[in-house]
């Protein structure tokens, strides 16, 4: 593989593999996790690891900051600014930590601990490397925060994790990596637990700082859109191995490796938008008359108990879904999409309004009336690997709708489940295996064929593909697709993807804090959004060509700027 | 717009398709849940040495001295005193006359006798007998009551779950022995005294596998499976019986393997306090505590009912241990190693 030239720099550099490999020796036999890897990373320069779950990303950059389990056998070098940490003996590696290498995690809610004060998770590391103490160490902690942008850092500092929003607290993580000024962050999946706004902040501030501190970043992600808006160069994990190097703009419009190519074909992708307005919408068709309505929500309004005091999720939402249509709800975290999914399922009873299916209120329906119109509803979850019974084998878990509402004899139930395998590509013998021993993307191709047992008229996907992997996703929404062309079933789609929404949907609601608005037609709302939130959102998504993405970043650098501050 | 399809040939690399690839190429041997089960019972070397320990124990004890006005094959009874002969001593020998011994054999009392010349091969036997229908019955109804209490309050949460758990509290508080010692007293005087104390204590033990099982379920019923299970239309009962229940069957299991060694030796207790069985009938704890001063100069009237209390409880605990493998999919050594590999890869 060609490795492109470096940016020059008499340094050397920041971080360094040299035929790294990995392997871990389990009860039964040794596992290779990661073969021969070479990579470097200079300083100032971001790197991004790329690679699909289980392609050993996560091992290399464990393997740099020497914190993988006792059971692993390290060969080859990582160098740390120069300095090989492989089989470094552990006190030397602590105080490396921190002052030559530091980390910043996936999940910024556990990342922090929750009882003590910002100040002192901030200070600890400045203490324990004998760089400030006391009041001075208190000083540098605010600098810090000021410089992650934390508003009013004196008084903030003082606060409990609790106290901070996800984006805020990522911010805290990243001020204690670079609070001892590391030669190399490793940031290991950093915005994948963040919402789409939250995530274009968190990369703004990651570029700041890499061009403030001149540190190198080696950064862990499985988003292209992430690559291309921050990486300088890329280099794609398969299998433990490399299988390609190179700079972003090589790897991700020109890519040699079938792997990559498959990779970067697989993502789905936002079609080009105008994200500062000014664009007049397409006439809009008349409805016509003859379609079915299948769903139907109007003034709906959901609510939460939460010991005594009411929550309210979703306030005032009305949509309507046809036969043989896609309809995509999207939105952040807390805005309440998931929760007209649930409510459609009976999973939470209806506070006021109508959410009527097939012309029948489901907020008036008594148990077993409402138990008889949930046979004709099918549902996908996001999370493959919990929504199948792990005691139940995949036969019955796919016909456990066939029992529950007595259709069938046992043979029928039986033929019915091959039948729905076949439809979803996986071979009859899976009927007596057990879930676990399928991988993720064939567990959720078996939530489809369960979904769709009793040929529902309507189908709920609940962020059915945000759990795999990107090829993985494309397998999944392509059979979607194909499914409901042949049993021209109605869905409801919930998504935080944008791109998926477009690639899948025919109409779209985007809600937020449990209002919708804007809703209408895909080719309308995310092609030529009329609401500013829906324009922030869409500027914000990240796209995986470089060039393209430096254009959206600042479209919405202007976006930002142009919106009238609010409240 | 539709996902672009690969058209070109892309050799091992296609994650999907290669995955399917390998599910196809599995042995492709289909087993149904319960012949699953069997077969990791039967491959489970400790459980099975415990089933057959324990089913050789419990042949013994009811076929040699008979129950219930059935006959056994033993000609001595549990309540008839005779002449003492030589001090008592088993006449029980296995070492070989080459050893010096005297060869396998039986003899007349082969676990001896005790102070009143009773036979204490058939005192044994019968004490054997109370224990493993104490075992039994507290087993099952510490479990079942316990299981169920526990579902239910995890479910329902709110005032169910609250009702149910100070409920659970006021058994905990409630010192165990007193109780039982009182509900005792009026079991004695119906007929069928083992039955109904172990009734009494089935009644009193079932408070910590209530909490386990609520905490278990408090968890498992945020699985989206459950979720699934409730969207589909499932009755409740469906729901805690087919998705909860069996998804805690491994602390069920462990925690009745408990219960029931727990039960034999609160029996014991009780019967040395006076309250639970009583001579002229017999029980193992009833044995130990008479015989606790013989031990230094007949020390077998010690050690065969301890002996076989400690067979009981211990192959219970292995059986237990089986079983709880013996239910879970994911417990076979293939997988284990599967799974052992994500973790580590990612």
């Amino acid at each position: 593989m060609s490795i492109t030239s470096p940016p020059a720099n008499d340094r050397g550099t920041a971080l360094s593999f040299e035929n790294l490999s990995v392997s871990f020796e389990t009860e039964f036999s040794d596992v290779h996790a990661v073969k021969g890897l070479s990579l470097e990373v200079y300083p100032g320069e971001v790197v991004a690891l790329v690679g699909e779950s289980g392609s050993g990303k996560s091992v290399t950059s464990t393997a740099a900051i020497g914190l993988l389990p006792s059971n692993a056998y390290i060969t080859g070098k990582a160098l740390v600014g120069g300095v090989n940490v492989v089989g470094m003996a552990e006190n030397r590696m602590r105080k490396m930590r921190a002052t030559d290498i530091a980390m910043v995690f996936q999940e910024p809610m556990t990342a922090l601990n929750p009882v003590l004060t910002i100040e002192r998770q901030l200070t600890e590391s400045l203490e324990l490397h004998g760089l400030a103490y006391g009041k001075d160490a208190t000083r540098r902690a605010i600098e810090l925060l000021d410089m992650v942008g934390i508003p009013d850092p004196a008084k903030r500092i003082r606060q409990y994790p609790h106290q901070f929003s996800g984006g805020q607290r990522q911010r805290i993580v990243i001020a204690m990596a670079i609070s001892c000024d590391p030669k190399v962050i490793i940031a290991d999946e950093p915005t994948t637990a963040l919402d789409v706004t939250v995530q274009a902040e968190i990369l703004d501030l990651l570029r700041e700082l890499k061009d403030k501190l001149n540190t190198g970043i080696l950064l862990i992600t499985h988003n292209m859109g992430v690559v291309a808006d921050l990486a300088d160069r890329v280099a794609v994990m398969f299998h433990g191995s490399l299988v390609e190097t190179g700079t972003v703009d090589q790897v991700l419009n020109n890519p040699v490796h079938p792997y990559t190519q498959k990779l970067l074909a697989s993502v789905p992708r936002l079609k080009a938008v105008d994200v500062t307005g000014g664009w007049t919408p397409e006439p809009v068709a008349p409805v016509d008359p003859n379609r079915t309505l299948v769903l139907e929500a109007r003034n709906l309004v959901l609510e939460y108990d939460m010991r005594g005091t009411k929550f309210r999720a979703v306030d005032d939402l009305s949509f309507e879904l046809a036969r043989g249509q896609i309809l995509g709800i999207v939105g952040e975290s807390g805005s309440g999409k998931s929760t007209v999914a649930k409510a459609v399922l009976g999973l939470l009873p209806v506070a006021s309004g109508v959410l009527a299916v097939h012309g029948t209120n489901l907020a008036t329906l008594r148990p077993k009336a409402a138990r008889a119109v949930r046979a004709k509803i099918g549902v996908i979850f996001q999370d493959p690997a919990a929504s199948l019974n792990p005691r139940f084998p995949i036969g019955d878990c796919i016909t456990e709708p066939m029992v529950v509402h007595k259709v069938g004899s046992r043979a029928e139930r039986i033929r019915r489940a091959g039948e729905l395998l076949e439809a979803v590509h996986l071979p009859r013998s899976v009927l007596n295996r057990y879930p676990h021993e399928l991988s993720g993307g064939q567990r959720q191709r078996v939530c489809i064929a369960r979904a769709l047992t009793l040929d529902p008229e309507l189908l709920i996907a609940d962020e059915p593909t945000s759990a795999l992997d990107v090829s993985v996703q494309a397998a999944v929404l392509e059979m979607i697709q194909e499914l409901q062309a042949r049993y021209e079933f109605a869905c409801l789609f919930v998504s935080h993807d944008l791109a998926v929404v477009d690639l899948l949907a025919h109409h779209v609601v985007v809600m937020k804090d449990g209002k919708s608005v804007e809703q209408g037609r895909v080719s309308d709302v995310l092609h030529a959004p009329q609401h500013d939130y829906t324009r922030r959102l869409l500027a914000a998504a990240p796209v995986p060509e470089p060039r393209e993405q430096a254009v959206r970043r600042e479209a919405r650098r202007l976006l930002l700027e142009l919106e009238t501050p609010k409240g | 717009m539709t996902i672009e399809k690969e058209p070109t040939e892309v050799p091992a690399v296609l994650l999907a398709e290669a995955e399917d690839a390998a599910l196809a190429r599995k042995d492709s041997v289909s087993l149904s849940q319960g012949q699953l089960v069997r077969r990791r019972f039967v491959a489970h070397r400790a459980a099975m040495i415990s089933t057959v320990a324990l089913a050789f124990i419990a042949v013994m004890a009811f076929s040699s001295i008979g129950y219930a006005g059935i006959p056994g094959w033993w000609d001595k009874d549990y309540t008839m005193a005779g002449s003492v002969i030589d001090g008592g001593r088993p006449t029980f020998s296995l070492l070989p006359t080459w050893l010096g011994g005297t060869g396998l054999a039986w003899g007349e009392h082969p676990f001896g006798q005790d102070s009143t010349g009773k036979d204490y091969f058939a005192l044994v036997m019968r004490g054997t007998q109370q224990s493993i229908i104490i075992a039994v019955i507290v087993g099952i109804v510490a479990t079942v009551i316990g299981a169920v209490v526990g579902a239910v309050a995890g479910y329902y949460r709110g005032w169910v779950d609250a009702v149910l758990m100070r409920m659970t509290d006021l058994f905990i508080v409630i010192p165990l022995l007193v109780l039982a010692a009182v509900l005792g007293q009026i079991a004695s005087r119906t007929g069928n005294t083992t039955v109904v104390l172990a009734l009494v204590l089935g009644l009193v033990t079932w408070t910590g596998l209530a909490r386990l099982v609520r905490g278990e379920v408090l968890s498992l019923r945020e699985r989206e499976y459950v979720a699934a299970a409730q969207s589909m239309g499932a009755k409740t009962s469906r729901v805690i019986l087919k998705h909860l229940l069996p998804n805690t069957i491994g602390v069920i299991v462990v925690n009745a393997t408990f219960a029931i060694a727990g039960a034999i030796l609160l029996e014991t207790s009780l019967s040395y306090l006076g309250f639970g069985v009583k001579a002229p009938d017999s029980s193992l704890g009833l044995l130990i505590s008479q015989y606790q001063n013989a031990f230094t100069n007949r020390p077998w009237l010690f050690w065969w009912p301890g002996m076989i209390i400690l067979a009981i409880a211990l192959s219970v605990n292995f059986l237990g241990d089986g079983l709880r493998d013996a239910f879970d999919p994911r417990q076979t050594r293939k997988a284990r190693r599967r799974s052992k590999k994500e973790e580590v890869s990612e």
